[in-house]
């Protein structure tokens, strides 16, 4: 019989060619089996593309589900704690998903693209789980991270260069609209989302037209400052915006193998994506007891005095330190907004908006360590919030 | 007649560690052997030209790394090398692969089913949440949940707390996974039948079960709860084969002052008023010492080795039913060259790990039916190595040793002992099946061991020659092990102890049962405990 | 049209019967819906060929709850009590078991199963106590009653000193086999009992487990077997009949729809016919499959709670073999009188293994084991003046055959089952008149039970106590609101008890308090 032997080497992603041609640093690591770039050229400058002009991040690993069926609708209404009659063709929802102890599976992105019709976009993989969730429903689930690639185009010019490729109908997106338009001869999926906290937009395309797309587009960005960026500078976005990231700021609940290590939404700060008034859904009834009885941790923005990044940081609720109360899992000195920042996770009754807190931050300047107790105060907003993320359209720049 | 503080029977692995701990404390110790090389099953020998053959137990993990590091095993010449990857070769000419690396295996998985691929991530958790269950009970004394004495309830309520520390959905799924099938389990997380049957055998190796047995999915643990070097679940090969473990732990065990000696057979333990005097030997000459330690499986031990007067008859007769089954021989080969294996591409990986000829769920269950009828599986259970891939010092260069463990293997033929006959036929059962996968795997065989349990048994003196000392069945684990009343090493006269795998936690290359019979003996001599602790959360 | 009732019961199976009764009892106004025209469930009596009745599925009384019994002031009248079991063996050296005594072994075999029984209804007993209770739940927050539950079951098992708690340690997970090894020496007995041990199960004498199984089969009545006169289906009778005089409502021939839930909570049920009845408690019968997958719809429920419930394993292999007889057969060496016996054919413990084989594969037993009465033999009721029929329990015929039961597959076990009887009674054949064969597939058509399975689910440590019917649902709630589980695939499991049906109305009315 013929088989395909497995592939031994890590995947290159479809817009491989023409990062290799750009990269200078070398730099790669492993992301659900592809070669993904740290950066490409200079990792700080890749950084402010994204914030001052644009940056393109080659989203292709992302894990990508298409659901349909009769049921669809149904289905993710079970599966989300959002509710999603509420999202209507044409829209894409945020979302998280939580086993029966609604504890989070993952968050991702669930574009609607037609009546009855989705696409569940998320950082790691779930296939088992959704099938689990199919059981007894009629609806059908495709995995189709291969068949799909993707370009994340973000920062203030990034309207202007889709619009220079002659994308009609960019304009009259809005935050979390999607639009499905011809690019030569595939079809082109564009939605206004982003995980920078910032004006910008996703592109998703075949594989085969994946270089003309890279192509034009880099062509139709040449006067606005369009730049490759890697996994080091979105990182940093992402802390601005105040995302949260699985295996960072959380632990998929179906990996977790000690118990007390995943988290529930509402400790995540996601509770406005949990709506009790659904019938079901996965978790549900355990909200419910949380709510009621209260959540054990809670996630928190920090602005943290000085400038020392709180990497790993303990939390303390006094300076004097004693029993931590939490630790930090994501920190950064912020470059636009010249702040200390970090998110954290802290036990209840700690972390209500304006508690000061105090984090325990090791750092070290030519091989010398030093320790300090900084204030960090907990804030509600994300770090990075333009005004130009919400505008439609957007100005042109 | 000399004296000693104390005697323990028998050289193999854990009776090595027993004593060196023992001698750690200052006791002057002999360890008797009654054959002419140490090791027991935990041997490597050098039986044909310039090869070596680690002729029983083949591969390491289970090996307590807080032994390991205490007894400074790497110090008296231990190295173990993580080896990884395993292939099962199928009838339709695929194969499936299971690599060390993450994100290949997963691809591997989805080339027969992307659900598979997922679900395995929360298989392995699943799995390995039990794997840290267990292992915190590995390097402690069994309670006696009968008993009212302190340390009994004390040692019950950490046994409770820890379970009630996994959660309520946690507690369920455990108590399911304690008392379900292989089968059954797998049937939880994968719909590919060639994926469960990888999975499967690690269910069944060294049990006289089938994979759809309930209690199978716990012998999982067996497999899964060792380690290389904090990688819970990798295996490993000894460099110089598994005998290396037990020629370090001799060094360790003399560099204490232990004295250890060969070919001293022991015909009985003498026992007086209750009480265990020392044994005499084969040759007529006796030894003395206030305790003795068995590291004999326990019909050994009770029944060949002591006077039936000297136990009580309840006792007695549950020691002769405790269940130790023949089921699983060995076919241990020297090639000449590295057989070629056409189904796998040139230059693969898979080639340095373990290989199975065999690729059904059904097959699995009806190699097990071959045994219930007293015979061995016709299409057996084959877990095949070859370690010389990357162990230099087992066969000249470019030649190499192949062990293979072979699932189903009674112990008797349909009730009489085997034929020599039937022993060659059992060996070629496996080789065959080798050759359908390898075609000049046979043209490079230079010499063929086969050994059935009759064999291992003849040899090292393990009943029925079974791995484990005895079935890992629930009702032969923990508490229960050996024997209801006596898990905690100690027998039923005065200074007695036990030490071999019939013990809690059982067998496999762990070293747990010899050091927790030390753990007992020392502090039955109100000695302090220099046993190690478990080295915490990992 | 539209009612209102207190509690609507799904299904007339006994164990519906008994929570109805027991709600009925303490009050409530209660509604059961039953889909077949007869109530009873799997204990129905049924005419298969004119004027010859059999019990159609359970043909044995050996489990009904004491305490069922008592609450519910039934009295039942017996045709034939405390039958003797005779294990078949075709020379015509049969062995008779009967409570602690077997004749036709060794006197040092005897003298084994003497003690063997002593212990085994000990265990049973104590085993019983704990098939009448909720099972608590596990966990750090658990009620102050589950933490006592839980005490109590360490207390009770201390209690029974510590040898024969060690023993009861060490067999509850053991398999019958290398119990009846290392205790007889008789084949036949071996047999005997490993076949009382895996009867209704998908498991054979060597499974580990099936010990525990053996015990349930003792507990309730320490193992006596009884054929009420009019058999299982008078039962089932009696129980309705107790029912309506607490005022509950017992409707036939009503299959539901499904179950309407509002907002997380039940409502109520809607008929096929499309009537609707509310109630703010509905309790189902059926299995845990059915009643979730097609009665609640997994919409209404979680993954996780649903994966667990697809889980479940309920594979039946238990097939019924009815005959009407124009006389009874011979057979050698059995005196007329003892007719009324039961008769097992399991010549010995590798037989069994041997016949649980095929199943494994999706196979029916080449060579099955059967559990056989003559009912009419006791009661005259069920055929016509000297004639009598048959009533036998037929193993393995698994219910999810390779290629599915046709009439074709169902012919060729009835000829090898037919083949097997002849051994023993060479001259059936010629005795037969008319015959009627139901494999596990039959039985989940007609009694909409998933797998045809006796239990809703395999009796196993896996799917006991805790974990029956899933973790974390064990006490006869499920997760939406006012919905409860009262039927075998529930604790304790299935058998004419009434256990299960019991203990889901105390739980039911503990919730309420």
């Amino acid at each position: 019989m013929s088989k395909t032997e497995v592939q031994l080497d890590r995947r290159k992603s479809p817009f491989y060619p023409r990062q290799a041609e750009l990269d200078r640093l070398n730099q790669w690591h492993e992301w659900k089996g592809y070669r993904s770039a740290d950066g490409f050229w200079e990792m700080d400058l890749e950084y402010f593309a994204q914030r001052n002009s644009a940056g393109v991040f080659d989203l292709t690993p992302m894990t990508k589900y298409r659901i349909t069926g009769p049921d669809a609708l149904d289905y993710l209404n079970r599966l989300v704690t959002r509710d999603m009659t509420k999202i209507k063709p044409g829209r894409v929802a945020y979302a998280v998903w939580c086993d029966d102890e609604g504890q989070v599976i993952d968050d991702g992105t669930i574009f609607h693209l037609n009546e009855g019709e989705y696409r569940l976009c998320s950082q790691e993989r779930h296939m088992s789980w959704l099938q689990a969730a199919a059981i007894g429903m009629d609806v059908r689930i495709i995995d189709e991270t291969e068949d799909i690639c993707g370009l994340a185009v973000q920062g203030p010019t990034s309207f202007s260069i889709l619009k220079n490729m002659g994308l009609h109908g960019v304009e009259t997106l809005k935050p979390f609209d999607l639009m499905a338009l011809n690019f030569h001869g595939a079809e082109l999926m564009i939605s206004r989302t982003g995980f920078t906290g910032d004006l910008g937009y996703e592109l998703w395309i075949s594989p085969d037209s994946a270089l003309h797309l890279w192509d034009t587009l880099f062509e139709a960005g040449k006067l606005h400052h369009i730049r490759a960026i890697g996994t080091h500078a979105l990182e940093l976005a992402r802390i601005e915006a105040g995302f949260i990231a699985a295996y960072i700021d959380f632990l998929p609940a179906n990996v977790t193998v000690r118990s007390g290590r995943s988290r529930s939404p509402l400790e995540l700060g996601l509770g406005w994506l949990v709506d009790f008034e659904k019938p079901n859904f996965n978790g549900r009834r355990a909200l419910i007891e949380e709510k009621k009885r209260g959540s054990t941790w809670r996630l928190v923005k920090l602005d943290i005095e000085g400038n020392k990044e709180a990497h790993h940081s303990y939390i303390y609720d006094n300076k004097k330190g004693g029993e931590n109360i939490g630790f930090i899992t994501s920190a950064a000195w912020s470059p636009v907004c010249k702040q200390n920042i970090a998110l954290g996770t802290v036990r209840t009754p700690h972390g209500k908006v304006g508690d000061k807190l105090y984090v325990e931050i090791y750092y070290q300047l030519e091989m010398h360590w030093s320790r300090v107790m900084a204030q960090a105060t907990v804030v509600s907003k994300p770090f990075w919030d333009p005004p130009r993320k919400r505008v439609t359209p957007p100005a042109s720049n | 007649m000399k004296t000693y503080d104390a005697i323990v029977i028998g050289a193999g692995h854990n009776g090595l560690t027993n004593a060196a701990y023992l001698a750690k404390s200052g006791l002057n110790v002999v360890c008797i052997e009654k054959n002419d090389y140490i090791g027991g099953a935990t041997v490597s020998r050098n039986l044909y030209k310039d090869w070596f053959y680690s002729n029983c137990s083949y591969v390491v993990s289970l090996l307590r790394p807080e032994i390991y590091r205490d007894l400074e095993l790497a110090r008296h010449g231990l190295q173990v090398t993580p080896y990884g990857g395993g292939t099962v070769f199928m009838e339709n000419g695929d194969y499936l692969g299971s690599y060390p690396d993450p994100e290949v295996h997963w691809r591997e998985y989805a080339r027969f089913s992307r659900a598979d691929a997922d679900a395995y991530e929360r298989y392995s958790a699943d799995t390995m949440r039990q794997c840290r269950f267990i292992r915190e009970f590995l390097l402690r004394t069994p309670p006696d949940p009968a008993s009212f004495k302190p340390r009994d309830l004390r040692e019950l309520a950490y046994l409770g707390a820890k379970f009630f520390d996994m959660g309520e959905q946690r507690m369920y799924d455990t108590i399911r996974f304690w008392t379900m099938s292989v089968a059954e389990y797998l049937d939880e997380y994968f719909e590919t039948d060639v994926i469960k049957c990888a999975l499967s055998g690690s269910g069944i190796i060294g049990t006289a079960l089938g994979i759809h047995s309930p209690g199978t999915a716990y012998v999982l643990l067996h497999h899964y709860m060792g380690e290389v070097d904090g990688n819970m679940g990798a295996w490993g090969f000894a460099r110089g084969g598994t005998g290396a473990v037990a020629q370090a732990l001799a060094k360790s065990f003399r560099s204490y002052g232990g004295e250890l000696r060969t070919e001293a057979g022991v015909e009985q333990i003498l026992v007086k008023n209750g009480k265990v005097q020392g044994v005499a030997l084969s040759s007529g000459e006796e030894i003395n010492a206030k305790v003795v330690v068995s590291n004999m499986d326990v019909k050994n031990t009770f029944l060949r080795c002591m006077d039936k007067n000297d136990l009580t008859e309840e006792f007695y007769n549950r020691v002769k039913n405790f269940k130790i089954r023949g089921s699983s021989g060995k076919v241990n080969i020297a090639l000449g060259g590295m057989p070629t294996f056409p189904a796998l591409p040139k230059d693969s990986p898979l080639l340095d790990g373990d290989m199975h000829f065999i690729d059904s769920m059904e097959r699995m269950e009806r190699a097990y039916d071959d045994w219930k009828e007293g015979t061995w599986s016709k299409d057996p259970y084959v877990d095949m190595t070859i370690p010389t891939v990357s162990d230099p010092t087992m066969a000249p260069p470019g030649k190499h040793f192949v062990s293979c463990f072979v699932q189903y293997c009674p112990a008797q033929i349909e009730g009489r002992d085997w034929t020599e006959e039937e022993r060659q036929q059992f060996g070629q059962t496996v080789i065959d099946q080798i050759g359908e996968y390898s075609p000049d795997f046979k043209s490079l065989i230079e010499h063929v061991e086969i050994r059935t349990p009759a064999v291992i048994e003849d040899e090292i003196g393990i009943t029925e020659g079974n791995i484990f000392h005895g079935e890992l069945t629930m009702d032969q684990l923990l508490f229960n092990r050996p024997i209801p009343g006596y898990a905690q090493y100690r027998g039923p006269v005065g200074g007695l102890y036990m030490c071999g795998s019939s013990t809690h936690p059982g067998g496999g290359i762990m070293a747990a049962p010899g050091c927790n019979a030390a753990r007992e003996i020392l502090f039955d001599l109100r000695r302090p405990d220099i046993t190690p602790v478990n080295f915490g959360d990992d | 049209m539209s009612d209102n009732y207190d509690a609507i019961i799904i299904g007339a199976g006994h164990n519906g019967l008994v929570c109805a009764a027991m709600l009925g009892r303490a009050g409530r106004k209660v509604l059961v819906v039953e889909a077949n025209d007869q109530v009873g469930g799997a204990a129905i009596t049924r005419e298969f060929t004119e004027g010859y009745s059999v019990s159609a599925c359970a043909h044995l009384l050996y489990q009904l709850q004491p305490a069922v019994k008592k609450e519910l002031g039934l009295k039942l009248d017996v045709a034939a009590e405390n039958m003797a079991t005779v294990a078949l063996s075709a020379e015509g050296q049969h062995l008779r078991i009967q409570n602690d005594r077997v004749a036709g072994v060794s006197e040092e075999d005897a003298g084994s199963y003497r003690a063997f029984h002593k212990r085994m209804t000990r265990f049973a007993d104590l085993f019983n106590t704990f098939l009448n209770k909720t099972p608590p739940r596990l966990a750090k927050d658990a009620s102050r009653s589950d933490m006592l539950t839980l005490v109590q079951l360490g207390f009770d098992i201390r209690r029974l000193g510590r040898t024969e708690m060690q023993e009861l340690l060490r067999l509850i997970g053991m398999n019958i086999r290398d119990e009846v090894v290392e205790r007889f020496a008789s084949p036949k007995l071996r047999g005997a009992i490993s076949l009382d041990a895996v009867l209704g199960t998908h498991l054979g004498p060597r499974s580990p487990n099936t010990v525990l199984t053996y015990l349930y089969r003792l507990a309730g009545a320490k193992g006596q077997i009884s054929q009420p006169v009019g058999g299982m289906g008078a039962v089932s009778e009696l129980l309705a009949k107790s029912a309506r005089h607490y005022g509950v409502v017992i409707r036939t021939g009503m299959p539901v729809k499904k179950i309407v839930i509002d907002g997380g909570r039940v409502g109520g049920v809607e008929t096929n016919s499309g009537e609707t009845f509310s109630a703010p408690l509905v309790v189902s019968n059926a299995d845990p499959k059915s009643t979730i997958m097609c009665l609640v719809g997994v919409k209404n429920v979680e993954t996780g709670f649903t994966r667990r419930i697809h889980h479940i394993r309920s594979n039946g292999n238990a097939a019924k073999l009815h005959l009407a007889l124009d006389r009874l057969p011979k057979i050698e060496g059995i005196e007329d009188h003892e007719y009324a016996n039961r008769f097992v054919i399991a010549p010995d413990e590798g037989y069994v293994e041997r016949a649980f084989n095929y199943a494994k594969y999706g196979e029916s037993s080449v060579k099955p084991i059967l559990e056989i009465s003559f009912p009419s033999v006791s009661d005259k009721s069920m055929a016509p003046p000297g004639k009598h029929v048959m009533s036998a329990i037929v193993q393995y015929a698994p219910s999810k055959l390779r290629g599915g039961w046709t009439e074709d597959s169902k012919s060729d076990f009835l000829q090898v089952v037919m083949g097997t009887l002849s051994e023993f009674m060479p001259n059936i054949e010629s005795c037969v008149l008319a015959s009627e064969l139901l494999t596990s597939a039959d039985f989940e058509k007609q009694l909409h039970m998933t797998g045809g399975h006796w239990h809703h689910g395999e009796l196993a440590l896996d799917q006991f106590l805790f974990t029956r019917p899933v973790g974390g649902a064990q006490q006869y709630a499920m997760p939406v609101d006012g919905l409860y589980l009262c039927g075998a695939g529930a604790h304790p499991g299935g058998g004419v008890s009434g256990a299960a049906g019991r203990n889901a109305a105390r739980a039911i009315l503990k919730a309420e308090k």
